[in-house]
């Protein structure tokens, strides 16, 4: 049973990043094919770093991810200050508005804010004002599928902490303001983190939302991925899936071996307390 | 804390860019182009039932493959030892970090006519076969795709459950299918709930996948997608689309809330 259980385990495994490294493997290959080897080379690399148009995806993906995190964080973090604040039944209403992008077919999203955004383009241009998509209309559209995650990964820490650390403060004559950053902030933090940093990669992520609400200017690296894949056989494609791999395996690893150190030492300085 | 104020900036946000656009393609859905009201966008859906059937048909077979798959693996995963379950999660989500263009594309490299498996079935002198421009490449692709969706809520019910329920059963004269059937499957009934709405989800309404591995196959993703995107601008049709697929979505998560709790789909979270 427990070799059958390996074997299953190493074949699932190896379903999922046997073509994971079949692209690796041929972003070094010497010839435009994607799947006849015929020798090693970095030219693919250096390619990519003088496509104008892949580094100005890449420009408009960073750009897009790091103001939609931060501003969908700021946001998150507020709302879901308040929702906490609310009753039962009012806090069940918003929170069922809030699921509405997770749970709704990606598409729908997407085609939903075009829609939204080119009414909105028509009455602007009522007024003489010619405006189409763009990195506004991107990063608006990525705040809001990012909310949700925020809001769902500092909720938690709301509840966890002790609600009354925040009236001590206040009856010991700290203002609401100061209060909130020096007892509530500290407390919810690897909530907000958490929330900063899935909203980060989710924006990086994004194909589909981005593919509807961008303008022809204002490519992200998804989509146009999408639109080299559409074209013909281009090793650059897997030069530079390559590079994002590896970037977040690194990622992770630290984020992991970080955590694993972090609780090693919480748990030794429970032995020593015991 | 009495601080309900501070959610108003969300709570105008959502008004403006998840209620509005929802009620634009409401809206739409019913409306002719110069405004009147009418049924006519709906009923046009009609045309495009031989995709949208085909798109629920190949949605259940994507899920179906995916928690066959990944029952077992969630299993094994939460029968581990803790830095070994830790690894293995790792394992299982790494891939999804990677973009499912890049994903999808790596496939269309080993199912090509000219492809990696077609090369070495023809090295070996099998001839090759066609692996790709068919439902079952888009299946393929489906279930690669969302797989750790099936696998991890499933991992994180089955970890919770208590071991000595398990040994209970067996003390008790139960052999492996029964423990199987009367204490395990029930027991881990939510996070097959949630792994298949998450799975299902994604599949019934990809354009992408059907595009890269399918060939000519229409699913309602791509019919939704030309109507917006393509030379036929057609918002009036296309919301009426995305009001159908919206519907079939809220249709399988009902069905699925049934047997399901939200705290599974929360276990994605890190």
């Amino acid at each position: 049973m427990k070799v059958l259980s390996r074997i299953y385990t190493a074949l699932i495994f190896i379903f999922l990043y046997a073509p994971i490294l079949i692209l690796i493997v041929f972003s070094f290959n010497d010839t435009k094919s994607r799947n006849v080897w015929s020798g090693f080379t970095l030219e693919w690399y250096q390619k990519l770093f003088q496509d104008s148009q892949i580094m100005d995806a890449l420009k408009n993906t960073l750009i897009v991810a790091v103001v939609s995190a931060l501003a969908a964080t700021l946001i998150g973090t507020m709302a879901a200050v308040g929702i906490q604040a609310l009753g039962k039944r009012a806090r069940g209403i918003v929170m069922t508005f809030t699921n509405i992008p997770m749970v709704n077919p990606e598409i729908v999203t997407g085609v939903s804010l075009m829609l939204l955004f080119v009414l909105g383009f028509t009455l602007i241009g009522k007024t003489g004002v010619q405006m189409g998509l763009g990195l506004p209309t991107l990063i608006l559209a990525h705040i809001t599928f990012n909310i949700p995650y925020v809001i769902l990964s500092v909720l938690p820490k709301l509840r966890q902490m002790n609600q009354h650390t925040y009236e001590a403060a206040l009856d010991l004559g700290c203002h609401p303001l100061p209060a909130f950053f020096k007892v509530v902030l500290p407390e919810i933090m690897p909530g907000v983190m958490t929330g900063l940093l899935m909203a980060f990669t989710l924006s990086i992520d994004d194909f589909v939302i981005s593919y509807f609400c961008s303008g022809p200017t204002s490519q992200t690296l998804p989509v146009l991925i999408y639109s080299m894949t559409r074209r013909q056989v281009n090793p650059k494609i897997n030069a530079l899936s390559a590079l994002l791999f590896v970037t977040v395996l690194a990622l992770l690893l630290i984020v992991n071996i970080r955590q694993l150190k972090d609780q090693d030492k919480a748990a030794k300085r429970q032995k020593k307390r015991a | 804390m009495k601080s309900k104020w501070i959610a108003a900036p969300y709570l105008v946000w959502m008004g403006i860019f998840i209620i509005v656009p929802l009620l634009i393609v409401v809206y739409f859905a019913f409306t002719t182009a110069d405004g009147g009201f009418t049924f006519n966008n709906i009923a046009q859906v009609g045309q495009y039932s031989e995709a949208i059937f085909k798109s629920i048909l190949l949605g259940i077979v994507a899920t179906a493959v995916c928690l066959l798959l990944g029952y077992p693996l969630g299993y094994i995963i939460a029968r581990s030892t803790v830095r070994r379950q830790r690894t293995m999660v790792l394992l299982t989500m790494l891939p999804m970090w990677m973009n499912f263009l890049l994903r999808t594309y790596a496939w269309m490299t080993i199912l090509e006519n000219n492809g990696l498996i077609n090369r070495f079935l023809n090295a070996i002198g099998l001839g090759s076969l066609p692996l790709i421009n068919n439902s079952g490449a888009v299946v393929l692709g489906m279930v690669y795709n969302f797989l750790p969706f099936m696998i991890m809520p499933i991992y994180s019910v089955m970890a919770k459950i208590d071991r000595r329920v398990i040994e209970a059963a067996e003390d008790l004269g139960a052999n492996r299918l029964q423990v199987f059937k009367k204490v395990l499957l029930p027991l881990s009934f939510p996070g097959i709930a949630t792994g298949i709405t998450m799975v299902f989800v994604p599949a019934v309404s990809t354009f992408v996948i059907s595009r890269m591995l399918g060939g000519g196959d229409m699913l309602i993703g791509d019919i939704i997608e030309m109507q917006f995107v393509g030379s036929t601008y057609n918002p009036y049709v296309g919301s009426a689309l995305s009001l159908v697929l919206m519907v079939l979505v809220f249709i399988c998560m009902a069905v699925m809330r049934q047997f399901g709790s939200d705290e599974e789909s929360e276990a994605m979270m890190p």
